[in-house]
């Protein structure tokens, strides 16, 4: 199995909201209560039980309303700044598909609250979460038990316009770049989200922030890369999916 | 639809009007996407800015209900500009026909006006015809009296000035969009037109499909791949249930319904739509056999030619009596009748005016509530205000199975019917539909048989075997509509086959086809394009003769040569003399200089820009809401439409240009819900995401009203309230309205008391019990509210992150 990555079209995302829920159904994520607040983005926030999470986006520009939609989950980072954090506070917390690249948070490792902060601050997407009950971390899995079977992760199989797409990472970066080059004589800003450090690469239409403050990893990466680099990277493992 | 939700992509232009295709038909943006790929441009005009919007090359916002002044400005760009199909016009559509003399328009009313009765007489109306009874023409379509004439002459007064003073949008936006979609004028263009309630729940709702219909038209976009008129509908098989005559007015087939002046089978057939035009088809002139073997359907050997095939059993309506939703409700709401069936519908949250509909409730002796979940109009009789000690209403739950749980067919908005198969058992004692009615009805007939009870022939005689080894067999209900052959006992080809003398039967003709001795025609999944279009001939079946794109006979010049090369529909083999392509509507030679025209379905052959059918007159004209924010209607002294009927007394209240309800506000769905919520509200991964009632408004009226985005706001009308979040937007924008500032707002209508308990009201208790005078559809898409911030605690959160 190839190196896999997922390319996310956002300029082909109609906020549909198919992919947050095929990704709870899968993973037989409960839903959270939540409130009306003023928007349709609902659950505020990724949570424990929200892997996948479409992020609303309102500006205006010239007199006209621009909606962004960001549908934010896991970047399996090529180098997951978490792996490293992680696996130094609780030896196989992380695990680093070597096969396909998923980066897999084990749901048989707990975690203290104190470490879990700090892994927390160390991936520059805000996405890692936590029970604190239990003292499992969790977030995207790629679908790692849909992809080793030859499935489509979730997200991907559901999505209706063709923005999510996944496949092998050299494919899949080759798709993002061309459809960058013709996404440019629309949106002339477009670009892709970090293409070379991560697995789950987005085609912004405009700048970044506009979407999200963690769209792209910002100053933050350059940190953690440097603290990345004090480790000496242990040998990736396969992951074996229990359950 | 005329054409197929998969056809999206053969369009050049896509204008999504009346409807927010991203959100309410979401799998659907997979076409308009493949069409976008390929270059098309995408339009979307709303009052509001919605995910659709944010998919559009060309975003225009207009005041709800005034899509007709809208629309009657593209005309007039059109026929100033000179950008329209002339041979189209001129050879498929009543442009040439001269119109009686008598006919004219002044200030808002067409001739033949009763303002006593509050109708017209359509007498003057007609188009003239020669002595052997065929229409007279101009084909050079300059006599003044010529459709074309009249059709310039009606529109010429919807300047872009004018329409931009009634809308609310820009002129330059007007222009806009005209100019993008009338390029889809020649014939290697094609525009297609997406619409939904939008269009529909308005005063002028029939009136504003023909604006765009004859828009279509004129820019020759009929009968083509990529073109059509295209109703998406809101329910996987809301098409299926109109062709089987869900509505009062029809039975299937969309024949009409039999009323009591037409006491015999001769009466009936008397009615049928004839021509004396031998080029035109006119296929009604057949409905008499669909009648007949409709007949031989319901009472099958009792039905005989001697006793009228039975056509004296059928239920009969009065002369001009309309027993449309609105109307039922109010007569129930009046104690006219004792019982109730609700099935698969939720009333007391659905309906337009729903705290009249829930007072209806109450005054029955029984009601039977069929549904998957509870609803609010199964509990009706101890929701807000009523005092369940004082109802006499006897309720009865019927649990039925959800779609997954049943075999059958639906027929979704494109025409195809498609099989479905059953993957699990419905829960606890809960039946499929189709069950409960078989089931039922032998009950009924039980008690006829034991106390006879008055006028039983009907029930007695009724055809009703429809069952296998003592259960309810659905695919011998899918036979039966498909009909049979009677002298050799097989199933019929099709509907040509259908005879008017009792020797075939048939459900419904317009199905028949669909389950024939080759088998269920509706169950095939074979992927075959021989066309390149996406017609798909051998998936699943469609409605009428397995006809992918209905009028296409138009897509091609008068020696059957497709107009467009690029995307050739149909094509005359002049050696083999056959069709090629789409199964062609219908087989006769090319039109030639003598041959048949292409809209069959139509008396005269042709397409109608003049239609001197309809009850409110033969071209669209603006007239406001029956709510509306302005004093006079800027097009004529004609407020609001002149042959609505208005309800009077007893709860029926209406507020216009009345300043304690300020604001126009217009209702709609999301994603995330489906209808009322009777199914999404229990489903907790979907009230997740849209847990509550909300109320989108712009920024300046939040201003106005000191409303804060996420505060809680209270919104009235005359006849009711609830209560919503505020979410305050910059996708609602403030109208200017002849120099006066409008504002808008809009709520969705998803929510009731029942569940979740922190979800909110139906928004319909703010809606008018007002309805289109041809359809009765309700006006729930433009109406007065008032807007106020209310205190209210927001509802606790549970907090279930500690961390992160």
């Amino acid at each position: 199995m190839a190196d896999k990555s997922i390319f996310i079209d956002t300029t082909k995302c109609t906020a549909c909201r198919g992919c947050q829920i095929a990704c709870k159904q899968w993973n037989k994520n409960p839903a959270t209560k939540t409130v009306q607040r003023g928007t349709h983005q609902n659950p505020a926030d990724l949570n424990f039980a929200t892997f996948k999470l479409v992020r609303f986006s309102e500006s205006e520009m010239g007199g006209m309303p621009q909606w962004y939609f960001f549908p934010d989950q896991c970047r399996h980072c090529v180098s997951p700044p978490c792996e490293v954090v992680a696996n130094e506070k609780a030896k196989g917390a992380v695990i680093h598909d070597e096969k396909t690249g998923a980066v897999i948070f084990n749901p048989k490792v707990k975690i203290k609250p104190a470490d879990f902060k700090e892994i927390k601050e160390s991936c520059p997407y805000d996405v890692p979460r936590y029970n604190a009950q239990t003292g499992i971390m969790t977030k995207c899995t790629m679908c790692f038990d849909r992809v080793k079977e030859g499935l489509l992760p979730a997200c991907v199989k559901t999505c209706p316009t063709g923005a999510m797409k996944f496949g092998d990472r050299k494919a899949v970066i080759e798709m993002a770049e061309k459809r960058l080059a013709e996404a440019k004589k629309q949106f002339k800003d477009a670009l892709l989200a970090d293409a070379n450090d991560v697995r789950v690469i987005f085609l912004l239409a405009d700048d970044p922030k506009k979407y999200h403050k963690s769209a792209v990893a910002g100053n933050t990466i350059g940190i953690t890369r440097k603290a990345a680099l004090r480790h000496i990277l242990k040998p990736f493992k396969e992951f074996q999916w229990i359950g | 639809m005329t054409n197929h939700y998969n056809d999206f992509k053969n369009s050049d232009v896509i204008l999504n009007m009346g409807g927010n295709v991203a959100e309410n038909h979401p799998v659907s943006f997979k076409w308009i996407q493949a069409a976008k790929d390929k270059g098309a441009i995408f339009i979307h005009v709303d009052p509001r800015f919605t995910r659709t919007s944010t998919k559009a090359d060309i975003f225009v916002r207009l005041r709800s209900g005034t899509d007709i002044a809208f629309l009657g400005g593209m005309i007039k760009y059109l026929i100033d500009s000179n950008i329209y199909d002339e041979f189209y016009v001129k050879n498929y559509t009543n442009a040439s026909f001269i119109v009686n003399p008598r006919y004219s328009f002044d200030d808002g009313l067409f001739s033949g006006y009763d303002p006593t009765k509050r109708a017209y007489d359509k007498s003057t109306w007609a188009l003239e015809k020669d002595e052997q009874g065929i229409p007279r023409r101009d084909m050079t379509l300059q006599d003044p009296r010529c459709v074309f004439q009249l059709l310039k002459k009606h529109y010429s007064r919807y300047t872009l000035q004018k329409v931009s003073e009634i809308t609310g949008t820009p002129t330059t936006d007007l222009e806009k969009v005209y100019k993008a979609y009338g390029s889809t004028y020649t014939p290697d263009k094609a525009g297609t037109v997406l619409y939904a309630m939008g269009w529909t729940q308005h005063t002028v709702g029939v009136q504003n499909i023909r604006t765009m219909a004859i828009i279509q038209d004129l820019l020759g976009n009929m009968g083509i791949a990529g073109g059509g008129v295209n109703a998406l509908r809101g329910e996987s098989n809301v098409q299926g249930s109109t062709d089987a005559a869900l509505l009062f007015h029809i039975i299937p087939g969309y024949m009409p319904t039999p009323r009591a002046p037409w006491a015999t089978l001769e009466d009936y057939n008397k009615t049928t739509p004839s021509s004396k035009d031998p080029r035109s088809v006119n296929w009604w002139k057949n409905r008499p056999k669909y009648l007949v073997s409709y007949l031989k359907t319901m009472y099958g050997g009792k039905s005989t030619k001697e006793n009228d095939f039975g056509y004296g059993w059928m239920p009969k309506l009065d002369a001009g009596q309309d027993a449309s939703w609105l109307n039922l409700f109010d007569e129930m709401f009046k104690g006219t009748f004792t019982g109730f069936f609700a099935w698969g519908m939720n009333p007391a949250c659905s309906s337009a005016h729903a705290g009249k509909v829930r007072q209806a409730l109450t005054k029955l002796d029984w009601m039977v509530n069929v549904n998957v979940f509870d609803s609010e109009t199964g509990s009706f009789w101890k929701g807000p205000g009523m005092d369940p000690k004082k109802i006499k209403t006897e309720v009865f739950q019927l649990p039925c199975a959800a779609f997954l749980e049943k075999e059958g067919s639906i027929s979704n908005s494109g025409r195809w019917m498609q099989w479905r198969y059953k993957c699990a058992n419905p829960p606890g004692a809960a039946l499929p539909d189709g069950d409960i009615m078989f089931e039922l009805f032998k009950k009924v007939r039980a008690l006829y048989e034991k106390d006879k009870g008055a006028f039983p022939e009907p029930i007695l005689s009724l055809k009703w075997d429809y069952e296998t080894s003592g259960h309810f067999d659905i695919h011998k209900v899918a036979k039966e509509i498909n009909g049979y052959d009677l002298t050799t006992g097989k199933l019929m080809v099709n509907f040509v086959g259908l005879k008017d003398d009792g020797t075939t039967s048939c459900g419904n003709w317009l199905y028949s086809g669909s389950y024939t001795e080759a088998g269920n025609m509706a169950a095939r999944r074979k992927k075959t394009d021989p066309t390149g279009l996406g017609l798909y001939p051998e998936w699943s079946w469609c409605w009428p003769l397995n006809r992918r794109i209905i009028y296409n006979r138009a897509s091609v010049d008068l020696d059957g040569n497709p107009r467009n090369p690029k995307r050739p529909l149909i094509k005359w083999d002049a050696v083999e003399k056959k069709w090629i392509g789409d199964v062609p509507d219908n087989a006769v030679p090319p039109m030639g200089t003598n041959g048949a025209y292409p809209f069959i379905m139509k008396p005269d052959g042709v397409a109608s820009l003049f239609g001197p059918g309809l009850n409110d007159g033969p071209f669209p004209e603006h007239y406001e809401p029956l709510e509306c924010p302005i004093e006079k209607n800027l097009m004529s002294n004609q407020r609001i439409n002149p042959v609505i009927k208005v309800f009077e007394g007893g709860l029926d209240t209406f507020a216009t240009c009345d300043p304690k309800y300020p604001f126009v506000c217009t209702t709609y769905r999301v994603t995330e819900h489906w209808q009322t919520g009777v199914l999404t509200r229990w489903l907790p991964w979907l009230i997740e995401a849209e847990p509550q009632m909300f109320c989108e408004m712009s920024l300046e009226l939040a201003k106005l009203r000191e409303i804060k985005n996420g505060d809680w706001v209270r919104v009235e009308s005359p006849r009711g309230k609830v209560e919503a979040v505020a979410i305050v937007t910059s996708r609602w924008k403030p109208f200017n309205i002849a120099g006066q500032t409008i504002h808008q707002v809009g709520l969705p209508w998803h929510y009731g008391w029942l569940h979740p308990k922190d979800g909110g009201e139906s928004v319909n208790l703010l809606t008018p019990t007002i309805g289109d005078p041809n359809t009765m559809i309700p006006e729930s898409k433009a109406f007065m509210v008032n807007v106020r911030k209310v205190a209210r605690q927001p509802a606790p959160t549970k907090k279930i992150e500690k961390k992160g």
